[in-house]
């Protein structure tokens, strides 16, 4: 069981409050998505839960210990992130980058042993890669590319994964194939963590919803009780439609509202 | 199907071999390789005197320098994430001849002194954290590029200020000819100046090779990884101001040769910018030891300088390179 939790944590973006005060618990075997308005924090969020990005105030721990005292190397095998829009800055063999994900357990990419290989298959599998073995990670479409480096998180088989946007360049089909990848990892037992701006899709999938606005923690808890018509007019300004289908939720935005 | 990377490495010590055997036996009193070969361990009369005492060190030289530029070209565009990042990005030949003109023509220190390199190091540091200073940590490449252009030419004016200053005609010619770069009439002491400082350099950024495949994911990724990018821009940028410095003190300004030898072996390495660095710098090896065969080979009354002829050649392969890949170039960060 791993738990990783904000307390009090207020992080500042040059001399910008970015996030106050959040207090958040998250556990394994979840898949949590994280939404909310451009510039709500979300991505600050992410990579303060990540340890990538030092708090002003409080802490962020994993099973108790803060992420950011972690050795490098231990927290890269405990978390694994997914930044938003990667670029690839080689035209990297796609078998090459996702053997990049093996680099926190000290395998290199091109020696890899039994354990790392099975784990690039495996990942390469999930994220719909067959043949793209040896095609240059830079002559891929956004979309692809995007499954490349998702397929690159998920081969470090880290039992937290954090991932900004892993489905926002990808087509319907895609979207649907990398949100059920999550989903699964989810139910074998890791944490999932995702920012997305698809309410019906976030609903449809996630086990509970993180809803940030202007730096601050609205609300915690699942879909249903997150995504509701009143919630969404305050914290996105918009109108929306909330109706619950078979399946899940569907939420249809309808207009925005006036500002002020 | 391309030759694997053990296959390319040995090739290219097999070239270098070939290569510093012509840079034994070519000059303006050529030698037979076979007497060259045999100058280096037994007595062979006045042609072994000329093979140690004139061609060795310059052989020696030609391979230390290209070896340098090789690696730290790979390694800074490794670290940069860019194809056209090189020592000259930074202002760094520039910088590190000013630093050595100072010491050497006000008089401060001979030109066999330490104090030279030295000086040449501080000046291509000083230069390298202006412009990173100036540009900012994830400036783009055209920010990048005109924060060296403007480094490297306050340089240039401090060094023709201090070639107009400078008292004595002779020492005018001298530090003019030294600023084209050139290994002819170098000594023994002038490798065992540059080469404890090449060396140190080589360790700095060698050290810092297995990061630079993480770093291919962009910055974030390569920290989520686990590694630790301040570490890796201090070790490269470290490295690559002490190699500048240490051989623009003994063989002026040489560029290019740290641009156009990563592009050549990179294809045979897949592209990994990890296990792009020791190829690069054997092929700049190679490149340089080549250019010195054949600035000894031109028919001209004086030698031509090989810093000339590696602008001649190199230039047109910096802007083929730009003209590929200017979409690309358009938007990439640095």
């Amino acid at each position: 069981m791993t738990r990783l939790q904000a307390r009090s944590l207020s992080v500042d973006l040059g001399r910008r409050r970015a996030l106050s005060a959040i207090d958040l618990t998250l556990e394994s075997g979840r898949f949590t998505v994280i939404v909310g308005p451009n510039g709500a924090g979300k991505t600050t969020l992410l990579r303060s839960l990540a340890g990538l990005l030092a708090p002003a105030e409080g802490t962020v721990t994993l099973d108790g210990a803060p992420v950011a005292r972690l050795r490098a190397a231990d927290r890269a095998r405990a978390i694994a992130y997914l930044p938003q829009s990667g670029t690839v800055a080689w035209p990297l063999p796609v078998r090459a980058v996702v053997a990049l994900g093996r680099l926190p357990h000290g395998e290199e990419p091109d020696a890899l042993p039994a354990a790392g290989r099975e784990a690039v298959a495996q990942a390469m599998a999930a994220a719909d890669l067959a043949g793209f073995e040896d095609r240059p990670a830079t002559e891929l479409s956004g979309g692809e590319r995007a499954r490349v480096l998702l397929a690159r998180a998920l081969a470090t088989k880290a039992p937290v994964l954090l991932a900004d946007e892993p489905v926002a360049a990808l087509d319907p089909r895609h979207e649907l194939v990398v949100l059920e990848v999550l989903r699964a990892q989810a139910r074998a037992g890791a944490m999932v963590v995702a920012i997305m701006h698809n309410l019906t899709l976030a609903a449809r999938f996630a086990d509970e919803i993180v809803l940030l606005d202007r730096g601050r923690l609205e609300a915690h808890a699942p879909p249903e009780e997150v995504l509701t018509e009143a919630r969404l007019a305050a914290s996105f300004g918009i109108s929306a439609h909330v109706s619950r289908e078979e399946g899940g939720l569907v939420v249809v935005a309808e207009s925005p509202l006036p500002q002020g | 199907m391309l030759p694997s990377r053990p296959s390319l490495i040995a090739g290219l010590a097999l070239l270098l071999a070939v290569l510093s055997l012509a840079s034994l036996a070519v000059g303006p009193a050529p030698i037979p390789a076979v007497t060259a070969a045999k100058a280096l361990v037994s007595d062979q009369g006045a042609a072994g005197i000329v093979v140690r005492e004139i061609r060795l060190p310059r052989t020696l030289l030609s391979l230390l320098v290209g070896w340098i530029f090789g690696i730290t070209g790979a390694a800074l565009q490794g670290l940069l994430r860019n194809p056209l990042a090189d020592t000259a990005v930074f202002g760094a030949p520039q910088a590190a001849a000013l630093g050595a003109v100072l010491v050497l023509y006000f008089g401060l220190v001979g030109a066999l002194s330490w104090a030279l390199p030295v000086a040449a190091i501080a000046g291509a540091l000083v230069s390298i954290a202006l412009v990173v200073a100036v540009a900012g940590r994830n400036a783009t490449v055209v920010v990048l590029v005109l924060a060296g252009l403007a480094v490297g030419s306050l340089a240039g004016a401090g060094t023709s200020l201090a070639i107009s200053l400078s008292p004595n005609p002779f020492a005018v010619t001298e530090i003019v000819f030294w600023l084209l770069g050139s290994f002819e009439d170098r000594s023994s002491v002038h490798v065992l100046m540059a080469a404890p400082f090449i060396l140190i350099a080589s360790v700095l950024v060698l050290a810092a090779a297995p990061g630079l495949r993480a770093l291919a994911l962009g910055e974030e990724t390569a920290r989520s990884l686990g590694v630790d990018v301040r570490r890796l821009r201090v070790l490269i940028v470290a490295g690559a101001a002490i190699g500048t410095g240490a051989s623009v003190a003994v063989a002026g300004s040489i560029g290019f040769v740290g641009l156009v030898a990563p592009h050549l072996v990179r294809p045979f390495v897949g592209y990994d910018p990890a296990r792009t660095l020791v190829p690069a710098g054997l092929a700049g090896a190679a490149l340089l030891l080549a250019a010195d065969c054949a600035v000894r080979l031109i028919p001209s009354s004086a030698e031509i300088k090989i810093g000339v002829l590696t602008a001649i050649l190199g230039v047109p392969f910096f802007l083929w390179v730009i003209a590929r890949r200017k979409a690309e170039l358009a938007e990439t960060p640095a």
